[in-house]
């Protein structure tokens, strides 16, 4: 029978568009130092190491080895995970099996990313096949607008609607001293920026980021040890659909709706609704918001514009989502995953400051990436029956 | 010390090309385009699927497909967007003429959507469910570029 697993401890960077001052290394130390004074515990008490990031966007590959300095992985076991945009959570979910397991019993997670250094939409196109799909590619944007482009003709949404998302989001992360733009915006400001990929304009999509971020996991042996609110990891889930960009049904994100599905089932959620009280979507553009919360379940398909536009997402409504900011916000893309797990955490331990969403139960964080992969983590105040 | 201060190494200019294998089906499916002008898919024995690219599996059903069926030339659009921000082609070093239509073509008798440019001198008439049709280069070497771009047709 697996272990019970909790979150412990949780460590971010104060991220920047660039950090010339600190190389790879020197920015994952700053997230780790941070994330093992939250837990209050010595990088000798941390059994295994799991870190990722996009390789491509440095340039630089085997960050599980170089890194070793600043990880604390000198003389220890660490891998590298790493699966594009979800990266963040898949460091996250790989170091729940580890210590599910019963193999390693506090591992610390790691999620990286300099952004600064490279061309993105040059790196992200190495991701993608080169004999089909890089023609005419244009780095993420490209999707994502199809994407949007599609779920407005299906339902008859607005580009108005997607702007209220990024609204939103800026909004939130006025509360958040970590996150990158803090600056509020308008939705009149939104359609008048400019126009990167029709409907999405420049105010609708995430900023690149310099950041890092750290999670410490313990199994129920030494959790309530540590800390006396651990966030317990209820499920975790993740899915992958295509081959080909051309695979994916453009207007729906399929694997959000299994991996959702999957999730609240293993994690016993009838209503998720009204059982979540937040969610850190990893959500790289205003419609993602819209969007992916309908496959969620959260709500039915093309009622996202309402329910976000009467303000039940936002901080004090319903089901507040992104009290970070959110991608929006802020991307350093390897720790962006994580970062949502860090920030559910956070809201789960009553960690969360001048953004904490009150008593939490239940929060449920997110990674995308692929394009159209989706990671899943459940969590809850209340330790898992078994 | 400010950010002007810490010295930046660039990495030059560095060039790494790569020689990839398209394989038996993405080969067949080239050949065809070069010398027919004509466009192959494969279809899954199990769910009936067509897909294009060709693949040697279905990853639904996860079974060989071998039946090769043709599609298209023409087709509708299933999802496109218009790309207006510059950025760095990685595949030629160079700015990518912007702006351009991108489109998710769905070709009549397949059931997965192919990429390609799509002709935007009218705007107006690139629109989710519009009817395209091919238009094929004048000088084909068995690659994606065989086709110039897709077309709204009347
Ligand atoms: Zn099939």
């Amino acid at each position: 029978m697996a272990k019970r697993v909790a979150i412990v401890g949780t460590g971010q960077t104060f991220h920047k568009s660039h950090r010339p001052d600190v190389n790879g290394q020197e920015l994952i130390n700053e997230a780790v130092q941070a994330a093992l004074k939250d837990a209050d515990i010595k990088i000798s008490d941390i059994d295994a190491i799991i870190i990722g990031n996009m390789d491509h966007f440095e340039g630089i590959n085997y960050v599980d080895c170089w890194s070793i300095d600043g990880s604390g992985g000198f003389m220890k076991p660490v891998i590298k995970i790493t699966t594009g945009g979800t990266t963040g959570c898949s460091v996250a979910i790989g170091g729940y099996h580890l210590v599910a397991s019963g193999l390693f019993d506090r591992v610390l997670i790691i999620g990286w990313e300099k952004n600064s250094e490279s061309d993105t939409t040059g790196a992200i196109t190495t991701a993608f096949d080169p004999i089909w799909d890089r023609l005419v590619f244009a780095g993420a944007i490209s999707g994502l607008a199809a994407e949007a482009q599609a779920y407005m003709a299906r339902y008859g949404a607005t580009e108005k609607d997607g702007a209220r998302v990024s609204v939103r989001d800026r909004k939130h992360a006025l509360n958040n001293p970590h996150a990158q733009l803090r600056k509020e915006i308008t939705i009149d400001e939104v359609l008048a920026s400019p126009m990167l990929a029709d409907p999405i304009h420049l105010l609708d999509v995430c900023p690149r980021t310099d950041g890092a971020a750290a999670v410490i996991m313990a199994s129920e042996d030494s959790a309530e040890k540590i800390t006396s609110s651990p966030d317990w990891i209820w499920a975790t889930s993740n899915r992958h659909s295509y081959s080909y960009l051309g695979d994916a049904d453009y207007g729906r994100l399929t694997s959000m709706r299994e991996a959702s599905q999957d999730l609240f089932k293993k994690g016993g959620i009838k209503e998720p609704r009204k059982e979540i009280d937040v969610i850190e979507l990893y959500q790289p553009y205003s419609f993602g918001g819209i969007i992916w919360i309908e496959d969620m379940g959260i709500i039915g398909p093309g009622e996202g514009p309402r329910y976000i536009g009467e303000g039940n997402t936002d901080m004090g409504g319903e089901l507040p989502i992104n009290p970070s900011g959110g991608v929006i916000s802020c991307n350093p893309i390897g720790a962006t995953g994580l970062i949502r797990c860090c920030e559910a955490a956070m809201q789960v331990m009553g960690k969360a400051d001048q953004h904490q969403v009150p008593d939490v139960n239940f929060a449920v964080s997110t990674g995308f990436g692929g394009c159209w992969w989706t990671d899943m983590i459940l969590h809850g105040k209340k330790k898992p029956g078994k | 010390m400010s950010d002007k201060d810490y010295i930046i190494i660039e990495s030059g200019k560095a060039e790494q090309p790569f020689h990839y294998a398209v394989g038996m089906h993405g080969s067949k499916f080239f050949r065809e385009l070069k010398d027919n002008r004509r466009f192959i898919g494969l279809k899954c024995p199990k769910c009936g699927k067509v897909f294009i690219p060709p693949r040697g599996v279905c990853g639904e059903c996860f079974v060989e497909m071998n039946e090769w069926v043709e599609v298209g030339p023409n087709g509708v659009i299933g999802s496109f967007t218009i790309l207006r921000y510059a950025f760095i082609d990685p595949e030629t070093g160079q700015q990518k003429p912007i702006p351009y239509g991108y489109g998710f073509i769905k070709l009549d008798g397949a059931d997965t959507l192919f990429q390609h440019y799509i002709n935007i001198e009218d705007e107006s008439k690139v629109k989710i469910g519009a009817r395209v049709e091919a238009v094929f280069s004048k000088e084909r070497k068995g690659s994606i570029r065989d086709i110039e771009y897709f077309r709204v047709v009347d």
